[in-house]
């Protein structure tokens, strides 16, 4: 087994979402770590997986030299398909997509994501980017998979404003509001992973990465987490896993020590 | 016979960028951003603009750092891979902008319900989130065939789409390829459009192929030839994304004074599009131009 020195926090989160992915799956990409979740999947357990891109990519292979946005000019070489925004959420919003991938900045105990108002709109402290296409991922995939820093600020209660909706209020909220499917099947921190209970839709801790303690993890939620049993801990990424993200993320942009996404 | 609708950029952004009114710029998402044009409008102090588009990347925030606009219509507004953009953060949080939010599937719903000239369109989407509380054009319905819940999007009209695309002809005829996100939706339900291009072709080489045409050149108001007009972005066939540009952009505008300077040197004192290539320097260009071909088999249109 590696040690911890050897591989980053990113590069392991990065491992962890890649694993969320079977073969064959159609996959709607996202940016940084999810992209190179995607990528890495691809390239190793899930060769066959189909990734789309909201800009209007839809790729059947993986591109020919790295990239940083969906939009660098290796991310259209020989694509499946390059066409239309509505294209892209057409094949979303008939069903198509079986598992998507979102960023987040706060999160609640039903995987509701704020990526819009901190403080909430009416006295708004933070103004962060907005949706995106992460609304309509968390409405219209299959499932969805939170991708996210874990710190007591952003692991609240109840978020703020509701961005992309999770489970809301729990058990049921998804279908009497009209949502036609899904909802998250994980939360990838930087302390753990995690899941939701098939009844309440809580949020569930399901492993701890090396090197982090449950108590850490309840010291840096703001709610009362519950604990599967047993508690494992996540998989660190395989040297083979490792070699794959330093190709698609040569210059350590989103994964390096210091990275964009470490600091 | 057509009439060239060719002219400059100030002309173009002068007679279709008026104060008040509506823009749809950048439409392709990282590819393909007019931002040659985009400093034009901050160069002309066009005031009170409503921008409208998915992710602006950091156009939007340099358009709001130089005092163009009023209110944002968008999914996202931030700088694609560096995260929050900071004349938009002060902008929302000290309430000096307004916001409609949208997800990139709400908006390329107004758009599409703009473009079929109807009053909206319906989603799936949205349903549970917020939107609702921060976008005055989305409602609630009730499907008149199957009861099911809906989204209603209401349809938006831009005044004005900009868009950059490779090639055009002097009437508006252009082709455009690669990634396409919302370009036609946006073209179709605008009043008025804006094409900068690469270059500026013959019309037989546009009519050579009419599947890659944007929009047809009637619908067209003004063309400019604005080489490397969609810099640091990426145009397909001509020049890859300048990564660097964006963090250094990130780096130097953290703060009102230092947007200032970067405006300076990046929109001010650029009048013209030889300005712009000789601010972005013969080693940049180089470095950014493209290196690996990929061209497409023929398609015959002939009978």
């Amino acid at each position: 087994m590696l040690p911890q020195s050897e591989y980053t926090l990113s590069q392991l989160m990065v491992a962890a979402a890649s694993r969320e992915i079977n073969d064959k799956e159609v996959v709607f990409v996202g940016m940084r770590l999810p992209m190179l979740g995607f990528l890495l999947a691809k390239s190793t357990h899930a060769t066959e997986s189909i990734g789309i891109y909201e800009l209007g990519v839809v790729r059947d292979r993986l591109s020919p030299e790295p990239v940083l946005t969906m939009g660098d000019l290796p991310n259209l070489t020989h694509a499946q398909w390059l066409a239309n925004t509505a294209d892209m959420m057409g094949l979303l919003q008939q069903g198509l997509v079986d598992v998507s991938f979102i960023g987040g900045a706060q999160v609640d105990r039903f995987g509701n994501l704020n990526t819009s108002y901190i403080g909430g709109y009416e006295s708004v402290k933070i103004r962060l980017p907005g949706s995106g296409g992460a609304c309509d991922l968390s409405c219209l995939a299959k499932r969805h998979i939170i991708i996210m820093s874990h710190e007591k600020r952003r692991f609240v209660e109840r978020v703020d404003y509701i961005t992309s909706p999770g489970y809301g209020e729990g058990f049921e909220w998804r279908t009497r509001t009209g949502l036609p499917r899904g909802g998250p099947s994980a939360v990838i921190t930087t302390l753990g992973v995690f899941r939701f209970d098939p009844q309440s839709k809580e949020m569930i801790l399901q492993s701890i990465h090396p090197g982090v303690t449950e108590e850490q993890v309840m010291a840096n939620t703001g709610w009362n987490l519950k604990t599967a049993s047993p508690l494992f801990q996540t998989p660190i990424p395989t040297e083979k896993e490792l070699a794959m993200i330093k190709k698609f993320d040569p210059s350590g942009y989103w994964t390096g020590p210091g990275s964009a996404t470490e600091s | 016979m057509s009439v060239s609708k060719l002219t400059t950029l100030s002309e173009g952004i002068d007679r279709l960028v008026s104060d008040g009114s509506s823009v749809a710029i950048g439409m392709a998402q990282e590819t393909l951003i007019p931002f040659f044009a985009g400093h034009e409008i901050i160069r002309r102090k066009k005031r009170n603009l409503t921008l409208i588009g998915p992710i602006s990347d950091i156009l939007f925030d340099q358009l709001i750092g130089g005092n163009c606009v009023e209110q944002i219509c968008a999914g996202w507004v931030g700088n694609v891979i560096t995260g929050s953009c900071y004349n938009f953060r002060r902008a929302v949080e000290n309430k000096s902008l307004k916001m409609e939010d949208h997800s990139n599937l709400t908006l390329t719903m107004a758009l599409f319900a703009g473009a079929m000239g109807v009053p909206f369109m319906p989603t799936r989407t949205a349903l549970g989130s917020d939107l609702y509380q921060t976008n005055s054009g989305l409602k609630i319905m009730s499907c008149p065939f199957t009861g099911e819940t809906l989204t209603a999007v209401s349809a938006i009209r831009p005044d004005t789409a900009i868009i950059h695309v490779q090639r055009s002809d002097p009437y508006g005829n252009a082709h455009i390829w690669g990634n396409l996100a919302i370009v036609k939706e946006a073209c179709m339900a605008s009043r008025n459009i804006l094409i900068t291009a690469e270059e500026i072709v013959d019309s037989e080489i546009i009519s050579s192929d009419p599947n890659r045409v944007a929009v047809p050149g009637f619908k067209v108001s003004a063309v400019v030839h604005a080489p490397w007009g969609a810099y640091p972005s990426p145009v397909p066939g001509y020049y890859n994304r300048d990564h660097q540009a964006f963090i250094d952009y990130r780096n130097k505008s953290k703060t009102d004074t230092d947007f200032k300077k970067w405006q300076a040197i990046w929109v001010d004192s650029v009048p013209d599009s030889d300005a712009y290539m000789a601010r972005i320097g013969i080693e940049r260009m180089t470095a950014l131009s493209i290196t690996h071909h990929v061209v497409s088999a023929s398609a015959d249109f002939g009978y």
